[in-house]
């Protein structure tokens, strides 16, 4: 279901219910071809999202070339006819009929078993660093913006030019670690795929311009991981990328030339490189939005708002709640084949559960005891897992809980007033009788059996 | 401050090197490894791996002034250990023969002095004629009686010799230093092969 955003999920695993909101494309699915004349035809155009601005869209468009289903999408924010009210060209031209103005949102509510989150991560806004040009140079772009523009049918159609006057670029230097490794400006953690995208990209620029030469500035090259140490040497011998050990502490303007000022600690000294372009290879951060879809989906996030996983080791694709699973970037920054093996097992999980008529579950879990509940449902409020639900037991208002929600945590079972919440196998009664076994008086026991 | 121009091919130093003694100091992946097993590094002013490093981004001078390459011994643990393997020593005296033609083995007379004497003797006699060695040595580093008291006791105990010996294939020593110095000083790249 794609151009669709959850905006409610409510229920526990097996009994998922999902409120979707199918946003309007003004163009009916079911009829359009994906033909592309209303695309070619369109006179509004808009920055290009998918090229990061390198290049335009139109505002009837398809975000992305491989992008399924085959429909574009009109943009009402820069379309004629929702902006001015005069243009209808799409809908004249449209053979199949198929544009429709006058779509709307649509709600629909569907119930799912099981959720497994990939919803990506986020490029770091290099602008916070003012020594790098803080977005003042045009030709100071991230990884990304290359990634595009060594596309054959990329916003410059494979060619590698300087954003400033779309000459070549012949000398370009990259910037590991910005953001990453960064306590100060950006992100304590490693973002883990800069190093080798950056080699990648050192490898293609010589492939693409071969009197080029490229610098990378880094402070550890890591490359864990299959054949990708003999990639970064490839980078070094073959594509003749130069990697000079050392931060970049600023990059100014001279002439039309950049100039990168960092330090060679390998050799101990500061060394500058006039470059035509510069790389920075921008932190991975969480998703835009990432802590509010945890909260509606009640799993929790790590302090920069990646997905947690149950268990780092032992439960790394499952979240703590039950049913909902994590897959790729959304739980930390990881390449590909991470990625790939991580949805592997995220869907082969949900499967092993899906597969089943029951569901079993860890037998410590809260209950609570209808007799003595009291009804002022103060649990409810302390319940992380939203485990707890009020109900009605012989005339009477109770807690009940929802077991295969609960964890087992004991929040409920420390706020209840009359002791009716406990923890099967912690209840109150078990721990008194475990602090006390060791405090009671020995009982002699007969130690002539055993001689 | 290094600075990598414009027009400047950041390879052309390792590309020389290559040429002269076939090492690829690009291979170098700085570990370390080199410097660490150098006996005589705590006296170099720039680190063996350093050297390397000066190579890799084209920073000529600084290597070819620097005191490493005339200090190390050529003893070789370097290329024994080094992960890439590539050949260190070999560098280094591809670096000192540079220094020479180039003019640039200033601050290290002596050594330049004491290496220049060292061949001059194998080049006339065919092998080392000690005494002249230390002689000539001497009066070129100003110091006419440095070790002036032990020349007596070796003479007596037969261990130097107040004349020169010469090897029988002197003309082949010779031919070696021709082929070498032509090799080294013409064309870099064409008449190595003959």
């Amino acid at each position: 279901m794609t151009y669709s955003e959850v905006v409610e999920v409510k229920g526990f695993v097996g009994n998922f219910d999902v409120t979707i909101r199918r946003k309007p494309r003004y163009i009916d699915e079911t009829k359009c071809t994906g033909c592309g004349e209303c695309i070619e035809k369109c006179l509004a155009f808009a920055p290009n999202e998918w090229e990061l601005g390198l290049g335009k869209r139109r505002a009837v468009y398809k975000p992305f070339a491989q992008g399924v289903p085959n429909v574009p999408v009109i943009d009402p924010e820069v379309c004629g006819h929702f902006t001015t009210g005069l243009c209808s060209v799409c809908s004249k031209i449209c053979q199949a009929d198929a544009i429709d103005y006058d779509q709307k949102d649509e709600f629909i509510t569907e119930k799912f078993g099981v959720i497994i989150m990939a919803t990506g991560f986020d490029q770091l806004d290099t602008s916070v660093y003012g020594e790098y040009g803080g977005g003042r140079f045009k030709d100071v772009i991230t990884g990304l913006h290359l990634e595009r523009m060594l596309e054959p049918s990329g916003p410059t159609g494979g060619h590698v030019i300087r954003p400033s006057n779309y000459k070549p670029a012949k000398r370009v230097v990259f910037i590991q670690c910005v953001g990453s490794r960064d306590e100060a400006k950006g992100m304590p953690y490693c973002s883990r795929i800069c190093c080798m995208y950056t080699a990648k990209h050192a490898i293609l620029l010589k492939d693409h311009v071969p009197d080029s030469q490229s610098y990378i500035f880094y402070i550890d090259i890591r490359t864990a991981g299959k054949n990708y140490e003999e990639f970064y040497k490839k980078a070094q011998r073959e594509a003749g990328a130069i990697y000079i050990r050392g931060r970049v502490s600023k990059i100014y303007e001279k002439g039309d030339q950049l100039i990168v000022r960092g330090a060679d600690t390998l050799i101990g000294e500061q060394i500058e490189v006039e470059a035509d372009l510069v790389v920075l290879a921008a932190a991975a951060v969480p998703r835009g939005g990432a802590k509010e879809l945890a909260k509606m989906l009640n799993i929790p996030c790590d302090d920069y708002g990646f997905f947690s996983e149950a268990h780092p080791k032992l439960q790394p694709v499952e979240s703590v709640t039950k049913g909902i699973y994590v897959a790729g970037s959304c739980q930390f920054p990881k390449d590909v084949p991470d990625s790939v093996a991580m949805a592997g097992a995220a869907t082969i999980k949900a499967c092993s559960i899906l597969s089943h008529d029951e569901l079993t579950i860890d037998p410590k879990v809260a209950y609570v005891d209808p007799e003595v509940c009291s009804g002022c449902l103060n649990c409810i409020a302390v319940c992380p897992f939203d485990a707890i639900v009020a109900e009605v037991v012989n005339g009477k208002q109770v807690a009940s809980i929802v077991q295969s929600l609960c964890h087992g945590c004991g929040n409920c079972a420390s706020a209840c007033r009359t002791k009716a919440a406990n923890v099967r196998g912690f209840s109150d009664d078990q721990i008194y009788a475990q602090i006390s076994a060791p405090f009671s008086p020995r009982e002699e026991k007969s130690v002539e059996g055993a001689r | 401050m290094k600075v990598l121009g414009k027009q400047e091919n950041v390879h052309e130093f390792r590309d020389e090197i290559l040429a002269l003694c076939g090492e690829d100091t690009s291979n170098c992946v700085q570990c370390g490894k080199c410097t660490a097993s150098c006996p005589i590094a705590p006296e170099m002013d720039l680190q063996p791996s350093q050297v390397l490093r000066h190579v890799q981004i084209n920073s000529r001078k600084p290597v070819l002034q620097c005191s490493t390459i005339w200090l190390c011994a050529s003893c070789e643990t370097c290329s024994s250990r080094c992960p890439e393997g590539i050949e260190i020593a070999t560098v280094m005296d591809t670096l000192r023969k540079l220094a020479v033609e180039e003019g640039l083995a200033t601050g290290q007379e002596q050594i330049v002095a004491f290496n220049e004497i060292f061949l001059d003797s194998i080049k006339r006699h065919g092998r080392v004629f000690e005494l002249g060695l230390v002689m000539r040595f001497n009066m070129a580093s100003r110091q006419p009686l440095k070790d002036a008291h032990l020349g007596p006791v070796m003479l007596g105990k037969r261990k130097l010799s107040l004349l020169a010996h010469n090897i029988r294939e002197k003309a082949t020593v010779r031919e070696i230093f021709r082929k070498s110095r032509r090799f080294f000083l013409g064309d870099k790249t064409g008449e190595a092969a003959d």
